[in-house]
């Protein structure tokens, strides 16, 4: 799967949850999820299902635990993608 | 100092309407919104029939961001709806989502009578049972705690004063408004949004069809399935739908120069112990009549003065013993019984929701000076044949009408009542 494809399929699935619209329209490999995105921190745990259905793959909790950015959510997709 | 309390908005969506304006035009008319129920039909229900307002998820995704729609069971989408629809009908504006500022005034008493078993069947139970229990994700907690409906009100109006859910079986709507009532009376809050809402499940429903006390016999008339006060009567056809009222002090009305709907006069809350015939599923008729009398004496109402009844009958056994308890809690014959009507005709019974979506309709009533009909009870029980004259079959105008009474009776043996006063300036 290319980089771009996995990017973009992330932003989609954080999307619904995003509270600062305005941050998507910069969004990048360095936005942080809950600094910039507003996303709610209790809806990580959704988001990382989301993950796991859309990309057919297993993420342990330890492994959520480092996701910070955008870009840490495609890092960790394409390592458990491979 | 006690306080006066006014209603200043109406919320309400409903089987046979959503918004103030179609729901009043379709209790004018006495129109049904009762339609055939698929999935009922599916699983083996003996009634196939349900009240389900319509078009409520383009109505949700309207009006709530898409990271609070993912977290809304239908309970909650139809709570907030109708509890936002009452803000606004107040002429209050919606809070902006990133403002940290708190409305410490007013708070919300949203009732449910059942809660988030959509929550419960479509999710927690598979998922458990398949021991997935990671998949539940985030929101299943807010979806099934029992104050999950009120929470989510008061995050989106940032209220501040108390925020609870009650539930109290079928009285749970009444209950909620009564208790909010007492609140601003004794001054610790200016505005409570009380009311209630029940989902659309047939899961909620699912026990109801086995105790046999829906109705059965009507599955291929929908329209004409509830029939309160009648002969053939069969027992109540569920429903969901969500009602709030904003209940306001009159001084804090007056000072900001709202619109007045009506006066809350009064308010009753009992239960009858399961004492004297009442039990978990029946009401003891002495507390009924004590419950209605409650009502009146906090208003300072002599039982004479009211003019009409919105009762709680819901086309069961009960209904004959519901007009003798209002005839003799209001001191009436059966020749000189107020004109009663049953919302419930029309809409089903709503359960957690019932009270509070009457209620709106009695306000409305009161406003408007009228009484909705009460359908499809041609035929008049035997044992209410007495007090036929007093139920109107089709829209009667009640030019004069002062006082109207809403009572909604639950299982538990709970009894909760509200008395209503034009507002006349």
């Amino acid at each position: 799967m290319e980089r771009q494809e996995a990017f973009e399929k992330v932003v989609k699935i954080l999307t619904p949850h995003v509270k600062n619209m305005k941050a998507l329209d910069s969004v990048s490999d360095t936005t942080n999820i809950l600094d910039d995105l507003k996303v709610n921190s209790a809806r990580l745990v959704d988001v990382v299902l989301a993950f796991e259905d859309e990309f057919d793959i297993e993420i342990p909790d330890e492994d959520v635990d480092l996701v910070n950015t955008v870009g840490d959510c495609v890092n960790l997709i394409l390592e458990k993608s491979s | 100092m006690t306080q006066r309390v006014v209603v200043t908005g109406l919320g309400v969506i409903a089987p046979n309407g959503n918004g103030i304006a179609d729901f009043e035009m379709a209790i004018r008319k006495g129109q049904s919104g009762l339609r055939a129920n698929a999935a009922m039909a599916e699983s083996g229900f003996g009634c196939r029939v349900a009240g389900v307002p319509q078009g409520v998820d383009e109505i949700a995704e309207s009006m709530f961001d898409s990271d609070i729609l993912l977290a809304m069971n239908s309970g909650h989408r139809l709570a907030c709806i109708a509890a936002v629809d009452a803000w606004t009908d107040a002429g209050l504006e919606r809070p902006a989502a990133d403002s940290d500022e708190v409305d410490w005034d007013t708070g919300a008493i949203l009732g449910t009578g059942v809660g988030g078993m959509d929550t419960i069947a479509q999710k927690v139970v598979p998922l458990i049972n398949a021991g997935k229990v990671r998949r539940l994700g985030s929101t299943v907690v807010e979806q099934v705690m029992a104050s999950g409906i009120s929470a989510r009100v008061s995050g989106l109006l940032a209220l501040g004063n108390q925020v609870t859910t009650n539930s109290s079986a079928c009285s749970t709507g009444s209950e909620a408004i009564a208790e909010g009532f007492e609140r601003i009376r004794r001054g610790a809050a200016k505005r409570m949004i009380c009311g209630g809402a029940e989902g659309e499940s047939h899961y909620i429903w699912g026990g109801f069809d086995s105790m046999r006390v829906l109705c059965r016999g009507f599955n291929e008339e929908p329209e004409k399935a509830s029939r309160p006060m009648s002969a053939s009567a069969g027992g109540f056809i569920p429903a969901a739908g969500g009602g709030a009222v904003m209940l306001e002090s009159l001084d804090s009305a007056i000072e900001r120069g709202a619109r007045i709907h009506a006066e809350v006069a009064g308010a009753g809350i009992n239960c009858g112990g399961h004492r004297n015939g009442g039990s978990m599923t029946a009401p003891n008729p002495n507390s009924v009549q004590r419950c209605v009398r409650l009502a009146l004496d906090s208003a300072g109402i002599a039982p004479a003065e009211v003019g009409a009844i919105n009762g709680h009958l819901t086309a069961t056994g009960a209904d004959p013993k519901e007009l003798f308890a209002w005839a003799k809690a209001l001191e009436r014959t059966p020749e000189t019984l107020p004109p009663i009507t049953s919302t419930k005709s029309m809409i089903g019974h709503a359960l957690g929701a019932a009270g509070a979506i009457e209620a709106v309709a009695t306000i409305l009533m009161l406003k408007g000076g009228y009484i909705h009909p009460s359908i499809n009870c041609e035929d008049v029980h035997a044992e209410i044949e007495p007090y036929a004259a007093s139920i109107p079959h089709q829209l009667r105008e009640l030019p004069d009408l002062r006082v109207a009474v809403k009572a909604g009776f639950g299982f538990g043996d709970v009894n909760a009542c509200i008395v209503f006063k034009k507002w006349e300036g």
